[in-house]
């Protein structure tokens, strides 16, 4: 089928390539009989029925629709950034079907009217799914509890403080407490924030060569040690977002040993870039935290490979130009990243360092555990899928990119992998050639 | 994430490895530094003359962009660049456009419109001249007067013209740099040309609070003990201390400071007797040196000052020099173009 028809129809057939179920088991695909938003049919039975539309995937690999924990979409925003419809867009581009909207809006997302205003605007302009996170704290400020049972009621699907810590163990331990209560899964990204201080880069050879600011392993390393230990003692359901030490890697797999419900995930650019990636002042890769060591990225991938590592996220936050336009102390944190994730994945399967299975997993039923869902594509389950080429090429750039940032992580030069397809309860949300 | 990316060259030289831009002295080789001291040394002779001027830079407009406050660099600039007849503009960014909430770049890109040709550049942020040559201003040749706790590649240079005059050369010397590291721009391209240039050893000397992370991945040795670390020494380089490093809880106390990290005459004493110090200034006297050793005979820091304005020559002249011959390329390759 050409790139420009909807599949809007009652009933479509995906024929050929790889099937790959959200652990990351493979089996070749005879047929998939999608039909009123769920798998009709697989093997067998689809290559018989008839569909009104049919979709050759020869040579493509059929995932489940990629879930991302944490993502900023910009809007409630002034819209210079992104909006819930590039974003979601891009996303779609990038094979994602679900996304978590960070609270970090503005607005913060600290009540249920922006919950329910994220909402609304995912429901007109998002082609794919958008859970929103709530704020722990009344305004991300890190003072006061958020009403979080009833954010929760409004749809919020975890709670956290987007890149703003918590200064105060106590209210952190309270916190916990709290959504432990309900039963709610809370979301942090750990740093100690007087060790960070001021720093912008991890604190190593670069940061030394280059006279940065460092940022050192243990402000993120204490503040593990500090959520792990007031998780066991709450008893709540911890996840930590945007892991960058190696050593957090360990204390998460002694914690989870112990009985801690902990669950961990890493941004895909943590996976493939290292502080090296400074050495140049390259202010695409001023990012919170920071990329650290060459021995931290390998840990963080191994991390991933044994499954202490739960999910891979985009951690995309798309800027305006001029937020990167100045000496790198001064330009804002963050990469535009949601739509290269799959081929910077893919980079690390050409590599030999994840099986294409434990990349899967990464992005699919790993994250999709977090929140308490699931990422199958067996009979009668919901059709939210990919379909993508893993060897075909794409140039990211400004043209390129659907995403209002145009900082990518690689710029200018080929990537594996481009996603033709991706369904959301059967509905097209992405089509490319 | 790649050596292309972590070599500023491709921005600092021409492609016939001419300097274009002077950011910092990474990357730069032992033959393009000797030939920055050697091209100074021609210019001392310049600041002995009766009429100082040779009209290397004349008709071309310098402009000194100072975003952090500096009088002995800012006026060691605006004299070379007086020397080598161009035309210079003082602006201390701090007091005006940034206070009103011009960006960065928007200030730039004004002063570039008025037809300059090179700036040179103080500012508070590791990296910023490396940012204005890369993203805004490439045609400008731009000059690192001191970024944050980057690089001050002038200092540096005018150090090692200072060095070579008293010792004659680098082989087998034994230099260290005492006191803050950590924020020092001045150490971080010191240890980078005395590496370059082959010095024997580079010992830093101070407490663990005030020096980097893997500071030995520079190319120098760390000693905490000033005694063992003096030992021997030709070049003694004092850094000043900011009286602000007690309040962030790096240091207890100027008294203590000097007690362990002071230049005294006992301590200078330890090292060889013929060993000179040297300072980039300001100092402060009774905190990092002590008076009697900052104006005693083995002190040649007056001379690092005026050796500072040969160099500035020099650096100034070679990159107008390259910028000059990458224009002229251009311009032969687009008259090339046009005639095929």
């Amino acid at each position: 089928m050409s790139g420009k028809e909807h599949f809007s129809g009652v009933s479509l057939k995906i024929t050929g390539g790889r099937l790959l179920d959200g652990l990351g088991s493979e089996t070749p695909n005879r047929a998939l009989l999608i039909q009123n938003g769920r798998i009709a049919a697989t093997g067998d039975a689809a290559e018989q029925a008839d569909a009104d539309q049919v979709f050759d995937a020869k040579g493509c690999v059929i995932s489940p629709g990629f879930v991302d924990l944490y993502c900023n979409l910009r809007e409630p925003g002034t819209g210079q950034k992104g909006n819930i419809a590039s974003e979601t867009r891009a996303a779609a581009k990038g094979g994602f079907t679900t996304v978590c909207a960070s609270p970090e809006t503005s607005p913060v997302n600290d009540s249920r009217a922006v919950s329910r205003l994220i909402q609304d605007g995912a429901a007109t302009g998002s082609p794919i799914r958008v859970l929103p996170v709530g704020a722990v704290t009344r305004g991300l400020e890190g003072e006061m509890l958020s009403d979080m049972a009833g954010l929760a009621a409004a749809g919020c699907v975890a709670l956290g403080n987007g890149s703003r810590g918590i200064r105060s163990a106590r209210v952190l331990r309270r916190c916990m407490a709290y959504a432990h209560t309900f039963g709610l899964t809370v979301m942090f990204r750990p740093e100690n924030q007087s060790l960070a201080a001021d720093g912008y880069a991890h604190d190593g050879l670069v940061t030394s060569r280059l006279g940065l600011l460092g940022i050192p392993e243990v402000a993120e390393t204490a503040s593990v040690m500090e959520m792990l230990l007031l998780a066991e003692e709450t008893g709540v359901r911890l996840h930590l977002s945007q892991l960058s030490c190696g050593r957090s890697v360990e204390m998460v797999a002694d914690a989870r040993h112990r009985g801690v419900a902990v669950t961990a995930d890493v941004a895909m650019h943590q996976l493939v870039f290292t502080e090296s990636a400074l050495s140049g002042f390259d202010s695409r890769f001023h990012l919170r935290p920071p990329l650290r060591s060459e021995a931290d990225r390998q840990a963080l991938v191994a991390g991933v490979r044994e499954g202490v590592i739960d999910a891979i996220v985009s951690q995309h936050l798309p800027h305006d130009s001029a937020a990167k336009q100045a000496p790198l102390a001064a330009t804002e944190p963050g990469l535009s990243s949601i739509e290269s994730v799959l081929s910077l994945g893919l980079g690390l399967v050409q590599r030999g360092e994840l099986t294409l299975a434990q990349l899967i997993r990464g992005l699919t039923s790993g994250p999709a555990s977090v929140i308490g869902r699931a990422a199958t594509l067996g009979n009668d389950d919901v059709a939210d899928l990919c379909v993508f080429d893993p060897g075909a090429q794409w140039t990211p750039g400004s043209q390129s990119l659907i995403s209002m940032g145009k900082h990518a992580p690689v710029l200018g030069q080929p990537l594996m992998g481009v996603v033709r397809l991706t369904l959301v309860q059967g509905q097209e949300a992405w089509s490319g050639s | 994430m790649t050596e292309n990316a972590a070599s500023p060259n491709h921005l600092q030289l021409t492609r016939d490895g001419q300097l274009r831009h002077f950011l910092t002295l990474d990357g730069l080789g032992r033959e393009l530094l000797t030939d920055i001291l050697d091209t100074a040394d021609s210019f001392i002779e310049v600041g002995e003359r009766t009429i100082k001027k040779v009209p290397l830079l004349r008709g071309r407009t310098v402009v000194n962009l100072f975003f952090e406050a500096s009088t002995r660099t800012r006026s060691t600039f605006e004299l070379a660049a007086k020397r080598l007849s161009a035309d210079v503009l003082n602006l201390d960014i701090n007091t005006s456009a940034t206070s009103k909430g011009e960006s960065l770049s928007d200030t730039l890109l004004n002063l570039e419109a008025m037809a300059s040709d090179m700036f040179v550049v103080r500012h508070a942020q590791s990296g910023a001249p490396h940012f204005i040559a890369e993203s805004v201003t490439p045609g400008v040749a731009i000059i690192n007067a001191g970024d944050g706790r980057h690089a001050h590649p002038t200092q540096a240079m005018l150090d090692m013209l200072t060095i070579r005059q008293h010792k004659g050369g680098f082989e087998g010397l034994k230099v260290a740099i005492v006191g803050d590291i950590l924020h020092s721009r001045v150490a971080r391209s010191q240890i980078r040309a005395l590496n370059e240039l082959g010095a024997g050893q580079i010992r830093v000397i101070a407490p663990g609070t005030l020096l980097p992370r893997d500071v030995e991945s520079l190319g120098c040795t760390v000693e905490y003990d000033m005694g063992k670390g003096m030992k021997d020494l030709d070049v003694v380089i004092m850094l000043r201390l900011q009286k602000e490093r007690m309040e962030g809880a790096l240091l207890p106390s100027e008294r203590e400071f000097y007690r362990l990290y002071g230049l005294s005459q006992e301590k200078l004493a330890l090292a060889h007797p013929q060993c000179i110090v040297m300072h980039p200034g300001p100092i402060n006297r009774g905190v990092e040196i002590e008076s009697a050793v900052a104006d005693g005979p083995q002190s040649v820091i007056l001379n690092q000052v005026t050796n500072g304005i040969a160099i500035r020559m020099a650096v100034m002249a070679m990159a107008m020099g390259g910028q000059v011959a990458e224009r002229q390329q251009k311009m032969n390759e687009l008259n090339e173009r046009g005639q095929a």
